[in-house]
């Protein structure tokens, strides 16, 4: 119980060493590729997608710079073809806006505005002549510049606007031709720049104040300070920044307008990468089934490693004891020999003496003795002793003889004669008769007569051991079977105390015993299977408690010439035999 | 008939002694050897032996080989194998070596009677025949 119990843990723990091992050695490899492959695959979709980006803000960036820089020119191009004290006719500057307003509708209204800040002169849909500027920011440095753009601000008229501003010389006095940009004109070029769900574009002052309207509200905290990253000096910046609330966004960024400005675009990393987000999803779900598909296949390949390596150890395990088991038999059987063989001699020699003195008490002079008879009769006795010596010693040598496992044609009945006459003794101390009923005229069996003594005396033993207490009969009987054509069928009966039920499926297993422990090594009846399956017999039990067992054995018989003369009307059935 | 004349051969000194006894009893002429190197000597010193009983294991040379040697020699000689070691083996192996029976050892005195009988009328059967035969060439010749 205890080393079944350790061998049992023994294999679980082959099988927990093949189960790691393959499993090691089949998802480790795995994981380590599709890392690597996912690396790769990851950084060079990100430098895509980065560079695709950054492609696209350069165009913008290019498009917002040539609009302002056509704006700018039409500006000038305006100043420089009509003479000064001209635009400082209304008339003359409406005219003007229809110009601007035909190379671009993106042109609001025009206006002169002095060094004192006063609009002189105005042409435009808001009534916005003769306005102090004095106090707006734009006008020193429209003022100290030939020309001029400004940030988006709201200005008087209380709407998004940014203006162009070309400093002039009239009069020696310097002068400023001031040019609105609607703001909505401009806020397109932005606009357009929208990517999925997350992405979109916007420009900001180096205050970090909107130059354009964002999509949607956005924390100016969270937006990193592009001038101070940029030290390279590079067109386009790239910049991943994470959130504290877990948000993290990529930055493309690039300068307009002589670093003034610059042009953002921001979107999610979650949305940018989607892709990568779902082929990554994918590997990952590819290699979690892949993972579940080794470790099943796994499981049920280690287990049915572990059972067959169980298999063959307990088939190695019984074979050895099997080995063992003939051996000691093959053993005893020399003993015996050399016993009977040393006993033999000494009881003829008594027995020849007896029968000398037999000899003698033949002549006339001791006949008269009155003793005579008493002499005889012990005469006889001695004889008669001697007699059973020689068949006791006889059968011990013919029994050592077969203990060598060859194949040999074998008389059944000549068998079971001589294993009942080896265990009569045995028999005849428990109170037990053996009964025979033996078939005459059996056909020979070719099997090895060593192992079917063993069969013969491992059944009659354990019929014998069933009766040991109370005593009984049992009965062998041999004869051609009548279920099984061309077998021999040999059928042991006791009425012992019988098998009970629960006992009689493991009945032929190896090591199973219902004797105490070192009584029995529970081999005795799955020897007797195995050579029986071995030869292409057939062994069944039948069992009652307490009323008692019977075994039947069947062996095929192989037919001769001799029996196949006698006995035609079985010779079909024993080509039949053959054929199996 | 006149008794046979048989040459006992056995390592079992009392065994031969009580069997010699009974079988000159029986008006048998014995003699006795305790080995097989015995035998051959005696049978080489004396012509008339006509059975042997010869046990089959004996220090030296053995029951088997002196049967060979036996009916190398002397052809005419029957041999009865006597043995306690009733093996078939040895007893195929006699009879195919020209042993004339085989009994084991304790035997009934009266079957050892009959065959030692029937083994010594063999032997002078054969005698005769060559004698006759002898005497039918001699007689062609002069006719
Ligand atoms: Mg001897």
């Amino acid at each position: 119980m205890k080393e079944s119990k350790t061998s049992y843990t023994r294999y679980q723990a082959l099988n927990r060493n093949i189960l790691f091992i393959i499993i090691f050695m089949s998802i480790a490899p795995m994981i380590f590729v599709s890392i690597t492959i996912f690396y790769h695959f990851h950084s060079s979709y990100k430098e895509k997608v980065n560079a695709h980006l950054g492609e696209l803000v350069l165009k913008h960036k290019q498009r917002i710079d040539l609009f302002l820089e056509e704006k700018l020119d039409a500006v000038t191009f305006l100043l420089h073809s009509s003479k000064p004290e001209k635009l400082l006719q209304e008339a003359a500057l409406e005219e003007k806006l229809a110009i601007l307003n035909g190379l671009s509708p993106a042109f609001v209204d025009l206006g002169i505005v002095n060094e004192s800040g006063l609009q002189v002169a105005y042409a435009g849909p808001f009534r916005l002549a003769k306005v102090q500027y004095n106090d707006a920011f734009w006008l020193e440095k429209a003022l100290a510049n030939d020309y001029y753009v400004s940030d988006v601000f709201l200005g008087l008229r209380g709407h998004p606007h940014f203006i162009i501003t070309t400093k002039f010389t009239w009069d020696s006095r310097s002068w400023i031709l001031r040019a609105t940009i609607d703001f909505n004109a401009f806020n397109t070029l932005v606009e357009n720049l929208r990517i999925g769900e997350t992405g979109f574009a916007f420009i900001l002052n180096r205050e970090g104040l909107f130059q354009t309207k964002p999509p949607v509200e956005i924390n100016k905290e969270q937006i990193p300070n592009f001038w101070d990253r940029n030290n390279n000096r590079t067109d386009i910046l790239n910049i991943e920044n994470t959130q504290p609330n877990g948000d993290t966004f990529i930055y493309v960024a690039s300068f307009l307008k002589n670093d003034d400005w610059v042009l953002v675009y921001r979107q999610t990393t979650r949305d940018a990468y989607s892709d990568l987000t779902r082929a990554q999803h994918l590997a990952i779900m590819i290699i979690i089934f892949a993972g579940i598909i080794i470790i099943t296949l796994t499981l049920i390949f280690s287990r049915r490693i572990v059972t067959r390596i169980k298999k063959t150890d307990t088939e190695k395990e019984f074979m050895n004891l099997q080995v063992i088991e003939s051996g000691k038999l093959a053993s005893i059987g020399e003993l015996a020999a050399g016993i009977a063989h040393e006993i033999n001699n000494p009881v003829a020699i008594m027995v020849e003496e007896a029968g000398w003195i037999g000899d003698l008490l033949e002549e006339d002079e001791l006949k008269s003795s009155s003793n005579l008879d008493e002499f005889k009769r012990s005469l006889e006795q001695i004889h008669t002793q001697g007699r059973r010596c020689k068949d006791i010693t006889h059968k011990l040598l013919s029994f050592a003889r077969k203990t060598d496992p060859s194949v040999d044609d074998l008389d059944v009945n000549a068998l079971i004669e001589e294993v009942v006459a080896l265990s009569a003794q045995m028999a005849r101390h428990s109170h037990i008769n053996i009964v025979t009923e033996l078939q005459h005229d059996l056909p020979p069996i070719s099997v090895s007569s060593s192992e079917m003594q063993q069969v013969l005396m491992n059944l009659i033993n354990n019929a014998l051991n069933a009766m040991e207490e109370n005593g009984g009969t049992i009965k062998i009987i041999s004869k051609l079977s009548k279920l099984e054509k061309g077998h021999i069928v040999i059928v042991v009966e006791d009425d012992g105390h019988g098998i009970p039920e629960s006992v009689i499926p493991r009945i032929f297993d190896p090591f199973f015993t219902t004797k105490p422990v070192g009584k029995g090594t529970g081999l005795g009846l799955s020897i007797c299977y195995g050579i029986i399956n071995k030869i292409g017999g057939k062994i069944d039990v039948s069992s009652v408690v307490d009323v008692g067992t019977r075994f039947r054995v069947w062996l095929p018989y192989h037919i001769t010439d001799h029996y196949r003369d006698t006995k035609p009307a079985d010779q079909e059935t024993g080509e039949a035999d053959k054929t199996n | 008939m006149n008794s046979a004349i048989v040459l006992i051969v056995d390592d079992e000194i009392p065994f031969i002694q009580a069997l010699s006894k009974r079988l000159k009893k029986r008006e048998f002429s014995i003699t006795e050897a305790f080995s097989g190197s015995d035998a051959l000597r005696i049978l080489n010193e004396r012509q008339d032996i006509e059975v042997v009983l010869l046990d089959v294991k004996m220090p030296g040379i053995d029951g088997i080989e002196t049967l060979q040697t036996i009916k190398q020699k002397y052809p005419l000689v029957e041999v009865i194998m006597l043995t306690g070691h009733g093996t078939i083996e040895t007893a195929i192996e006699g009879m195919k070596l020209g042993a004339f029976d085989y009994l084991l050892k304790p035997c009934e005195i009266e079957i050892l009677v009959s065959k030692v009988n029937e083994a010594s009328a063999r032997k002078r059967m054969h005698e005769k025949k060559i004698i006759e035969a002898r005497i039918n060439r001699i007689t062609k010749k002069r006719v």
